[in-house]
Order: C-alpha cells, then structure tokens, then sequence
C-alpha cells in the first residue's frame, strides 16, 4: 500500500532525526523532523512520492518558530505535513526552491512575517508587504 | 528594437485580487514578465487570532468576492478535520451544493470575461445573463446573491426547504442547452481555435514545477480535483468525473470550465434527489485543542486552511492558501514567447481576476511616454480576432 510505503520510507530516511510521527486518520499524517534533514525528505516526497507541494504555514510557538510544510500526494489522496522546529532569535532552514518553484513565494511570505531566513533562496525580497517596511519588524511574531 | 515595459494593474476597484504584472516585451513578444501581490494584504490570517471560532467563518467568505463559500467551506472542513467528528449528512449535502452552485456562477463569470477579452462581447453578455438564474438560486436558498453564509463549523446554517427543489431542478435543466451553446460556439469556432489553441501553453512538468492546482491542472492533463482525491462532504455520494484536458492551452481551459459546468449540474441534481431528511447543525461547544487541515476545491482550484487551536476560542494560528496563489505563479512559463495581443487571455486563462488588466498602461522606457492602456490592450485582442475572422471569411464582430 503506497500509503504505508511512504510512512516507511519517511521513517527510514529520517532515522534518528524523526522526532515525532502522528498518524491522525486515514488522509492525515504529521511529521516533526529536524530541520537539517528537510531538504531530503521534501526531495523524496516531491521527486519519488510524486506529492504535489501545497503549501506551508509558519506559526510562532512563543519558544521558537514552527513551520509546517504540506504536502498532497493526490493519487491516494493523502495529505503529509512535515514539521521543522527552528530555534530564535534567528530562525534559518535550507529553502525548498532549488526542488521546486512553488516554494518561491511562500518562503517569501514567512520570511517577511515570522523573520524566518531561507538559505538558498535568491530573491528574499518583499511579497506581501511593501517594499520599505521597516527591517526586522515581523507581523506574526510573538516576541513582545 | 528595444525592450519595453508593460505594466499591468495593480488596483482597480473592481479587481478581486489586486496584482501587478510587467511584461517585458521586445517588440510584440512578451521576454519575461515580473509579477508583484500583496497590494492588498488585509492580514485575515492575523484579524482571525482575534475572533471566535464562529466569527472567522464570516471573516474567510470576505476573502474573495466571486467565490465566496470557498473558504468557509475550506475552514469548516479544518475544523471537522480537528473534531474528527463529521457534521449530520444533510449539512454535508447541502454544503455541497453551495460549493457547485458557486463552481457554476463563477466559470460562466470566467467564460464571459474570456469573450470579452477575445472581442466576442455576445459570448460575454450572454454567459452573464445565463448566471443570473443560478444567483436568484442562491437567493432563495440562502437570502444572499453573494456571501451566502452559510457554511458553520458542525454544520450549515439554514435548511433547504424540499417545495424549492423543484423549481432549482427546472432552472439548472434550463442552464443545460445554454451550455450546449457555449461549448458548441468554442469548439466549431475556427477564429476561437486560432486564437486559443496552442497559446500559453503549461506542460505537465511546468505543472508539477509550480503546483498549479484546478482547472489551470486539469487542463495540462493532470487530473488533480480534491473532491475525488479527499472526498469531503457528500462528493463521495454522488457520480461524477474529473475533466481534463491535454493540451495545456487557452483552449483546453475553456473546454474544461464548460465541461464542468455539466458536472457541477449533475452533482447539484444527484444531491437534491439523496438529501437525507434530519439536522443540519452538531452544535459544536468547544474547539478542543489541536490541528485541523481543510480543503475544499474551489472554481479555481485547491484551497487550504490550517487550523491550530490552543483549546482557547480562537484560532491560536490560521494559515489560508488560495488557489491563484499557485496558478498566478505559472503565469511565468505560460506568457514568455507570446505577443502582447494573447497576453491578455493567457494571464485570465489561470482565471486569476480579469479585472487587472483594465488598469494597464505601456510606457516607453527611455521618453516615459505613454503608448497603451488597458483599453488599449483590449482592443488589440479584439482586433487580432478581426482580423482572423476576415481571413476565414466571416463577418465582423463589432
């Protein structure tokens, strides 16, 4: 079952770096790996899983910046979202646009939110925001 | 010659989503394009930190004017998604034949606009006037034509009431020969064919690269559609199949909203002659915490939600993708290499917001005189299709 194969391949790939594996239902898992492995995984579930990239989604934990990325593997219609925790003051992660150019924007908008730096990335520039906003003021951090 | 500048939007108080394109054309061929949003950043994702759980339904359905049930239908799937407790099966009828009816209304908005932008101002009008019936449904069974609210975590908000069914049956068989219309006029149309066929194509890996979603997918061949993938609602009750299309182009777009119209028709129909007698509402008391993943795919694509609650009463972080949010990207691949008179129906082929391209204005780089506007462009499409139609001998449009 190719759902199954995915989960162990995840598993295997990730070895010790798995942190957490949450089977919530039948079209919903959770992965909570150490961020230097992200770019291996995403590349496993991009390239040999076939999933489609959907999105990440960015949250300020207080303790540190949790970033989620989604991803659809639509043939057996299962969603899989890999959980990096990055450390504060000064958030970092390999970016995922070298992989694919869906990750362009989105990793624009959470550097431009939560301050986040995407190594790798060429253009970090502004998405949402205006251009001049001012420097190291980030919107959806809950620093103060 | 050198190479110019042509900015497209970004405001206009008509656009649905506000977004700049500049399309760097060296004489008619469009070289590269930059594309700029966020003109209209209203930080919902932020508003709904500070609303209840009940609130942030009516938040969402402000995100966007013409598909409004998309993500209140996304968000009460997360939420669904968080209970792991499905809502009563007739709220999940119901919720279902919002979303078609929507699907319905907006590909005849789209495939009007589509018209228009090509100088057929009889398709636009006509396709408007045929969308009319489906907002008088929409307003008997919700008392809005627009932002129905009717979506509720748990359930839907009004009933549907069995005398009406009928009567909504009767108009969508109405809608049926008018579709015919439509697609017999794309497909037997040599000047539609000359002028979307083969243009702004997407291949399936350009696809794959951009993670483009719905029918901007779809007609590239990859047949993606949430509904069949993660059958939420009563999507898994009901027949009905995905359309694709091969080629990639304007043309398969086309083909592939006025298939789907056909679908959406039937869905609607299966569902009113399925819907279980019972209540609509669970009536959900807290919002435990934990994480809760929505999706619901909307006229334009795949929509996301994500929901992470603390057991508070508002979302402790709401993450909201749209789908134009991955298709507008795409716009890159499928632009460069085209003339300027096709950039128009190839950047409204994502079906992003027409509305855009109303405000655009050609600057030469080096006088900053201005030589195009909007109008202008317009008018260029129209005119290539003029001037296509006299050459397979047939009469002028205007």
């Amino acid at each position: 079952m190719k759902r199954q194969a995915i989960i162990e391949n995840i598993k295997v790939r990730s070895g010790k770096d798995l942190l957490k594996f949450t089977d919530r239902s039948k079209n919903r898992i959770y992965f909570t790996i150490n961020k230097t492995i992200l770019p291996q995984i995403a590349k496993y579930l991009f390239n040999d899983a076939k999933a489609r990239f959907s999105t990440a989604s960015g949250v300020d934990t207080r303790k540190a910046i949790e970033i989620l990325y989604h991803f659809s593997v639509d043939d057996i219609g299962l969603f899989i979202s890999l959980k990096v925790i990055l450390e504060k003051p000064d958030p970092e992660v390999e970016s995922l646009l070298p992989l694919f150019k869906a990750a362009e924007w989105i990793e624009m908008e959470m550097h431009e939110m939560l301050g986040v730096n995407f190594k790798g990335h060429e253009n970090m520039n502004h998405l949402l925001l205006k251009d001049d906003w001012p420097e190291g003021n980030y919107p959806l951090r809950r620093d103060k | 010659m050198a190479r110019k500048i042509i900015p497209i939007g970004p405001y206009h108080p008509l656009q649905e989503e506000p977004e700049f394109f500049k399309l760097h054309v060296d004489g008619e061929t469009v070289v590269d394009i930059d594309i700029e949003i966020g003109y209209n950043h209203r930080l919902i994702e932020k508003i709904a930190e500070s609303k209840s759980f009940d609130q942030v339904t009516f938040l969402v359905e402000r995100i966007c004017g013409i598909c409004s049930t998309s993500h209140p239908f996304a968000y009460v799937n997360a939420i669904d998604d968080l209970l792991g407790v499905p809502p009563p099966e007739r709220a999940l009828y119901i919720r279902t034949i919002i979303g078609e009816l929507e699907r319905i209304h907006s590909h005849l908005l789209w495939l009007g606009l589509a018209g228009h932008f090509l100088g057929y101002n009889t398709v636009w009008m006509w396709a408007w006037r045929y969308r009319e019936p489906v907002l008088d449904i929409f307003e008997r069974v919700t008392g809005n034509r627009q932002s129905y609210a009717m979506m509720k975590p748990g359930g839907v908000r009004r009933d549907m009431f069995e005398e009406d069914f009928p009567w909504i049956k009767k108009t969508l068989k109405d809608l049926i020969p008018k579709v015919d219309m439509f697609k017999g006029a794309v497909m037997d149309d040599p000047v539609i064919h000359a002028r979307t066929e083969g243009v702004g194509v997407l291949t399936k890996e350009d696809v794959r690269q951009y993670c483009a979603v719905g029918p901007t997918a779809r007609a590239s061949g990859v047949a993606i559609d949430v509904r069949k993938d993660d059958p939420y609602a009563a999507y898994d009750k009901v027949e009905w199949k995905v359309i694709t299309h091969e080629g990639g182009d304007v043309y398969s777009k086309l083909i592939v909203r006025i298939l789907e119209l056909y679908e959406s028709i039937d869905i609607i129909v299966q569902c009113l002659d399925k819907m279980p007698k019972g209540p609509i509402d669970s009536g959900i008391k807290d919002i435990p915490p934990g994480e809760g993943i929505g999706r619901h795919e909307a006229p334009r694509g795949e929509v996301v939600h994500y929901i992470m609650a603390d057991g508070g009463n508002s979302p402790a972080r709401h993450k909201i993708r749209a789908p134009s949010y991955m298709n507008i990207a795409s716009n890159k691949k499928a632009v460069i290499g085209e003339t300027i008179s096709d950039a128009a129906i190839i950047l409204a082929a994502v079906d992003p917001c027409y509305c855009c391209t109303e405000r655009m204005t050609a600057v030469d780089y080096k006088t900053g005189k201005k030589l195009m506007d909007g109008q202008d462009l317009v008018k260029l499409s129209q005119e290539k299709t003029e001037k296509l139609r006299g050459r397979h001998n047939m009469p002028p449009l205007q």
